[in-house]
Parts: structure tokens; C-alpha cells; sequence
């Protein structure tokens, strides 16, 4: 199969597995974003990605509708980011154990409720094939886009947007960088953080779905394997930007597809060196983007993660 | 690290030894008691709250708590067979709950206990192997040696990365736990690969005659002896020596220990490669004492529940002794419920994750209890927790 494209096989496969692995990661760090804009970490996400995962693919088997199946994911991860936020906002409760408690809490509890799930086939998402124009089967493999892809790309600016150019935003942002100020503008900052981590859950939810729904496209305990940590990782390096969030995102899917690329083109003695690549690869990057001395202008000054 | 953060480090402040010291003295010993025994009376209660609700959870799901917590309780403690076997899982979450709870004396969130328990596991066997014609005391002590010294790089590495480029380690530690499965599964796939192990590659067995016996009229190895010892040494170490005393410093506040002249990264990188080599010989336990071989039996959770026992114990490296046994407990209690309520293996994480979020939740009411309001610290505990409600 390989043969008919030679070594070019491997960059194909690369973008197509950017395009197709990518999806989780785009959605994920934009929701995580949006909560550490407001000053809060929720490494939770893992569990929140595992948790989306197996109610969208509950939700889409019992009801035969995918879209509902994403709906319900979302709506479980906003259900997470209100447990999180409302425990954060007692005073003396570390945000960044919290995290660390749901993930363990949010994976426990999907294998648990989706023991059931694991025999039945539950309806998929519908592809879009964008590569209708070329006659090279690859291509069009690669080209097979979900329309999940396309509204996590889309969303990117409407969330850069959001963040910079609406009374909303200001609101997240000012909260972020000086509770002190959020509250003398007379701002409940609780509140709105755990708003914020409820809408970071939201997507989160909604990345977890499309990797029990469209690709791998089943439920199984090994779905996830760190993908929801990776996208948090991967906010630090993009800086708080949810249009870098976008391009690193992208960035990691094509990472994280080197592994399964090589394997196809008969390169098979490193494989789980190279499906260590991704994390490797945020490791490198969080290296190369933190700096001891200082901290990032763009970092929201309330944050706690990064210093 | 390098600016105070505003909200405190709460597992860490409780115990920092400088307030203690300021007020210890001029209080009636009445008092003293009492606030010795809010985090034991908080964790108790938050237990039993965890055990509620997992007991809510377990009713919906059409089952009688009560019937599964007896049965849970007889997994774990109930017949001598059953305490042996959870004295037996005990042995590693001691090791690996060390991992945390010792970098968390100076304010880091360290998560990543399995990677250096793989890694720990993962020496201990290629040295072993290396050396079995030797006699069993050598092999054992090179691959004891090994599995720490391979641990505590690894973290070694994750403190260095803080220290020197300010890299976030909580989730650096977890990436590095990924690297080291995966670096696991390609050497025993691979370099390592035992032939004869057809179905579940691993490394070839280290011999039956070099394996960790058993504790002298106990049915349980070795593995527990060090993990009591370890988390004895890893107290004195905190609470009774200078490098303790300079941990705490930096754990509660970080800018007043560099301007004292405290070596803060060296402290780190330290702290964690203690930390690390006490996740490692969990490894090496495991290889030496129940596997005999490197494989993929050694990703089996102890370091992520070793992270929940840290938290538990309130980073306390006295308090993880109890804690992992009743973690052991509730882990080697699993296999009853999957047979007698057809419950599924995951139940011992919903129930995991539940008490993990009660006992931070449980954090807030620290200083908050009216029985304990007068027995805190006035002046300087009101001035910090206002500043952090405010």
C-alpha cells in the first residue's frame, strides 16, 4: 500500500494523523485555556477526556445519535469542571491536587461505568472526504475530515476573539491577572473561575468524545493514554493563546502519529520509543519554554502552574 | 518557585516546624494536644464522609454497602491469609507514597511514582541478571542499590529540570512516567526479551535462588521491612534534621530560604532523588520478590495510588504507614468484590478517586472546627489564611 507512494508515505501519514489524532488535543487545551486565563489549573482534564470518552459513547449507543453523544460528553465535563470549581473555591483547597483527584476520580469512575460498554458498537461520527479531488487512495484517507476537526479549528479564533474583544473575556482575563482588581470591580472571582473551569470541561468533554466516537472510534480502558495531561502541558508552551493552542495541537497529533506512520511503511523495531514521542516532545518543549528566572509576559499572573 | 505564591501550600504549611517552635512553648499542653490531633480527627472524618458516598454510589448501583464493606473488610484484615496479602501490597505504596510526600516538604507536587518504580524495577532486573552467579546477598544487594540509584536519578532529573529551567513538575513527573513505560515495553520487547516468554515478553527470570524472601514467621517478603524503614528514616530526615529544617524553610517559603543562604536547588534536586530512589526499590521489590522478571505486571498503579496515599497521610512520612495499609487493604479487598458482587475491577478506583476528593476538600476545614479555634495559632496563621481567603 506504502509501495505505490514510497517514503512519502511517512509525511503523508504525519498529516494525516495530524489532522486526525489532533482533534482531543485542540479541544482539550483550549478548554484548559480558557480556565487558566481565569487563574486556575485544572489537570484534571484526563479524567474529564476518559469520563467524555465513555458517556459520548454510552449516550450515542443508547440514543443512536453521535451528535448526542457529543452533547453528553460535553455536558458530564461541565458537570467535572463544577466539581472542581466549586471545590477550588473553598479556601485553603489546592487547585493543582484537586487536578491531580479527579483525574484518578474521572478514569476510575469511566471504567467502572463503562465496563457495559466495551461489546456493543455504538453509532460513529460522519467523515467529510475533503481529498474528493484526488484519485491517490491515500490522500483521500488522509483528507477524510470530521466535522468536529473543523469546528475545534474554527473555534480557536472564536475563543481568541472571545477572550480579547468581549466584556466576557475582559472579565476572565482581569480575574486571571489580579483577583485583587477582579474584586474590587466588584466581581465574584470564585465564580467566575469555576465558570471558567465549567467551560474548559465543556470541551474537554467534547475532545473525549471524538475519541470514543470518530477515532480510534470504540471505547476501551486503554483509549487515553495521557492525552488530556499533553494538552495541558501544551497551553504553558502556547502560551496562553488559543490560536497557538491550535498550531501546537496540530503540532502533537502529527507526533503523536510517527509511531503508527513508520509501522506502516515496514519500520517496526522502535515502535514504542516512537509512541513515546509525544511525550517526550512536550517534555523538550516545557524545557525549552519555562525559564527559572522569569516568568512568561503572557502568563496570567494569578496562575500557579508555571512559576 | 521562584515567586511566593499567593494561595498557601497547605499540606506543607500545617506541618512546617518555625510556627510550632514560636508558639509551642507558651501554650497550655491541653491545647497542644488538640491541634496535634485536628489532622488526625479531619482525616477520619473525611474517610468515613468517602465511605459514605461510595456507599450512596453503591446503592444505586442496587447493592447493600453494609454487606460490601463487611466483605471488604474481610478481604483486607479479616483472616491472617487476607492481612498478609494486604501487608503485602502495603510494602510498595509506602515506597512510592515516599515519592510524593518528600518533595512535598518543599512545596513540589511530584506525581510520578510509577515512572520510577519502572525505571527502579527496570534496573534491578538488568542488574540482577547481570550478576546471578554471584551469591543471592550480592545480587540482592546490587540490584537493591541499583533500583534506588536508577529511581532517584530519575526524579533527580524531574527536580533538576524545576531547579534549573523552572519546568512545572508535577506534570513533567507524569510525562516522565509515560517515557518510562514506554522505554519498559521497548526493552522487554525488544534488547531484554527473554525468548521463552511467548504471550507476555518480559526479561529472563533473575533465578529462584536469588528472589526476596519472606520476613521471618511471616508470610510477607521484605518489601515491607524497607518500607517501614524507609518512611521512619524519610521522618527523622524531615523533622529532625537540619536538611529537614531547611525542606520546610523552602516548602514554606521560598524567597525567605534563598535569602538565608538555603542551597534551594540543591535541596530539590536532593529531596527528589530520595524521593525517586524510594520509588525505585518499590521496584526493585517487585522484580526481586514477586515477579522475579521486568515486565508489564510492574505498571500496575502503585505509583499513581501511592500519589493518593501521600495526600491522605497529609504528606506526613509517619502517616503513610497506616494510610498504605489501609490502601492495601481496600486494593487487595478488589478481587472479593469482583467475585462475590460481580462488581467491576475499577470499583477500587471510583472509591479511590472519591476519597481523594473528600480529603482535599477536607483541607478547608483546617482552623475552621470552633473546638479548634483556640488552639491555633493566632497572630501569624490569621495574617497568612486572611490573606489567602481575601
Amino acid at each position: 500500500m506504502a509501495s505505490e507512494l514510497g517514503a512519502w508515505g511517512v509525511p503523508l501519514a504525519i498529516v494525516a494523523g495530524a489532522i486526525r489524532v489532533s482533534t482531543p488535543f485542540i479541544f482539550v487545551s483550549l478548554g484548559e485555556c480558557i480556565t487558566e486565563r481565569s487563574g486556575r489549573v485544572n489537570l484534571g482534564l484526563e479524567g474529564t477526556l476518559v469520563m467524555g470518552a465513555m458517556v459520548g459513547y454510552g449516550a450515542s449507543y443508547l440514543s443512536g445519535s453521535p451528535w448526542l453523544g457529543v452533547l453528553a460528553a460535553g455536558l458530564v465535563g461541565v458537570a467535572l469542571g463544577a466539581l472542581h470549581g466549586f471545590l477550588c473555591s473553598r479556601p485553603r483547597v489546592n487547585d493543582i491536587a484537586v487536578g491531580i483527584g479527579l483525574m484518578l476520580f474521572g478514569t476510575g469512575l469511566a471504567f467502572f461505568l463503562g465496563k457495559p460498554l466495551i461489546q456493543p458498537t455504538a453509532p460513529r461520527l460522519p467523515a467529510i472526504p475533503l481529498g474528493f479531488w484526488s484519485h491517490t487512495p491515500q490522500v483521500e484517507d488522509a483528507l477524510r475530515v470530521n466535522a468536529l476537526f473543523i469546528l475545534g479549528a474554527l473555534l480557536a479564533p472564536a475563543v481568541s476573539f472571545a477572550l480579547r474583544r468581549t466584556r466576557w473575556g475582559l472579565i476572565v482575563r482581569t480575574v486571571g491577572e489580579s483577583a485583587e482588581a477582579a474584586r474590587a470591580m466588584g466581581y465574584d472571582v470564585n465564580r467566575v473561575r469555576t465558570l471558567a473551569t465549567m467551560a474548559g470541561g465543556f470541551l474537554a468533554g467534547i475532545g473525549g468524545s471524538f475519541l470514543s466516537l470518530f477515532y480510534p472510534g470504540s471505547w476501551n480502558e486503554g483509549l487515553s493514554s495521557g492525552q488530556g495531561l499533553m494538552a495541558v502541558a501544551l497551553v504553558i508552551f502556547a502560551r496562553w493563546n488559543p490560536l497557538r493552542c491550535l498550531f501546537a495541537s496540530l503540532l502533537f497529533g502529527g507526533a503523536s502519529a510517527l509511531g503508527p506512520a513508520l509501522q506502516a511503511v515496514g519500520v517496526t523495531s522502535g515502535y514504542y520509543l516512537f509512541n513515546a514521542a509525544p511525550y517526550a516532545l512536550t517534555l523538550l518543549i516545557m524545557v525549552m519554554s519555562s525559564s527559572a528566572t522569569r516568568t512568561s509576559a503572557d502568563q496570567p499572573a494569578e496562575l500557579t502552574v508555571a512559576r | 518557585m521562584t515567586e511566593e505564591s499567593p494561595e498557601p501550600e497547605s499540606p506543607v504549611r500545617a506541618t512546617s516546624p518555625a510556627p510550632k517552635a514560636l508558639t509551642e512553648g507558651g501554650r497550655s499542653p491541653g491545647a497542644n494536644l488538640l491541634r496535634r490531633l485536628e489532622p488526625l480527627v479531619i482525616s477520619l472524618a473525611a474517610l468515613l464522609a468517602a465511605m459514605l458516598l461510595f456507599g450512596l454510589f453503591l446503592a444505586c448501583d442496587g447493592l447493600n454497602p453494609i454487606e460490601v464493606y463487611g466483605q471488604m473488610f474481610r478481604g483486607a484484615f479479616g483472616t491472617w491469609f487476607s492481612f498478609q496479602n494486604t501487608l503485602q501490597r502495603a510494602a510498595p505504596l509506602m515506597l512510592t507514597a515516599l515519592c510524593t510526600a518528600l518533595p512535598a516538604q518543599l512545596g513540589l507536587v511530584v506525581i510520578g511514582g510509577e515512572g520510577a518504580l519502572v525505571i527502579g524495577g527496570l534496573a534491578a532486573a538488568v542488574t540482577g541478571l547481570a550478576v546471578h552467579d554471584s551469591s543471592p546477598y550480592a545480587v540482592l544487594t546490587s540490584m537493591f542499590i541499583a533500583g534506588a540509584v536508577a529511581g532517584g536519578i530519575w526524579i533527580a532529573l524531574i527536580g533538576a529540570l524545576r531547579a534549573y529551567r523552572g519546568v512545572n513538575e508535577t506534570i513533567s513527573s507524569l510525562l516522565m512516567a509515560y517515557i518510562a513505560i514506554a522505554l519498559l515495553n521497548h526493552l522487554v520487547e525488544g534488547p531484554l526479551r527473554d525468548p521463552a516468554s511467548l504471550n507476555k515478553p518480559a526479561t529472563r527470570h533473575i533465578g529462584d535462588a536469588n528472589m526476596l524472601g519472606s520476613m521471618p514467621g511471616l508470610d510477607v517478603h521484605w518489601g515491607l521491612f524497607y518500607g517501614i524503614v524507609a518512611c521512619l528514616l524519610a521522618w527523622v530526615l524531615m523533622k529532625r534534621t537540619v536538611f529537614g529544617f531547611a525542606a520546610a524553610m523552602t516548602g514554606g517559603n521560598v524567597r525567605a530560604a534563598l535569602l538565608s543562604g538555603l542551597r534551594v536547588k540543591r535541596l530539590t534536586i536532593l529531596a527528589c532523588f530520595l524521593a525517586g530512589a524510594a520509588a525505585g526499590l518499590a521496584g526493585m521489590v517487585e522484580v526481586a520478590a514477586v515477579h522475579g522478571r521486568a515486565n508489564a505486571s510492574l505498571v500496575a498503579g502503585y505509583g499513581y495510588t501511592g500519589i493518593l496515599v501521600a495526600f491522605v497521610a497529609r504528606q506526613n512520612p509517619l502517616g503513610v504507614i497506616p494510610v498504605a495499609l489501609l490502601l492495601g487493604g481496600i486494593g487487595a479487598s478488589g478481587g472479593l468484590l469482583q467475585r462475590n458482587f460481580n462488581l467491576p475491577d475499577a470499583s477500587v478506583n471510583v472509591l479511590q478517586g472519591i476519597l481523594f476528593m473528600v480529603i482535599l476538600a477536607a483541607e478547608t476545614l483546617y482552623g475552621r472546627l470552633d473546638v479548634w479555634a483556640f488552639a491555633r495559632r493566632p497572630s501569624v496563621e490569621k495574617a497568612v489564611s486572611a490573606g489567602a481567603v481575601a
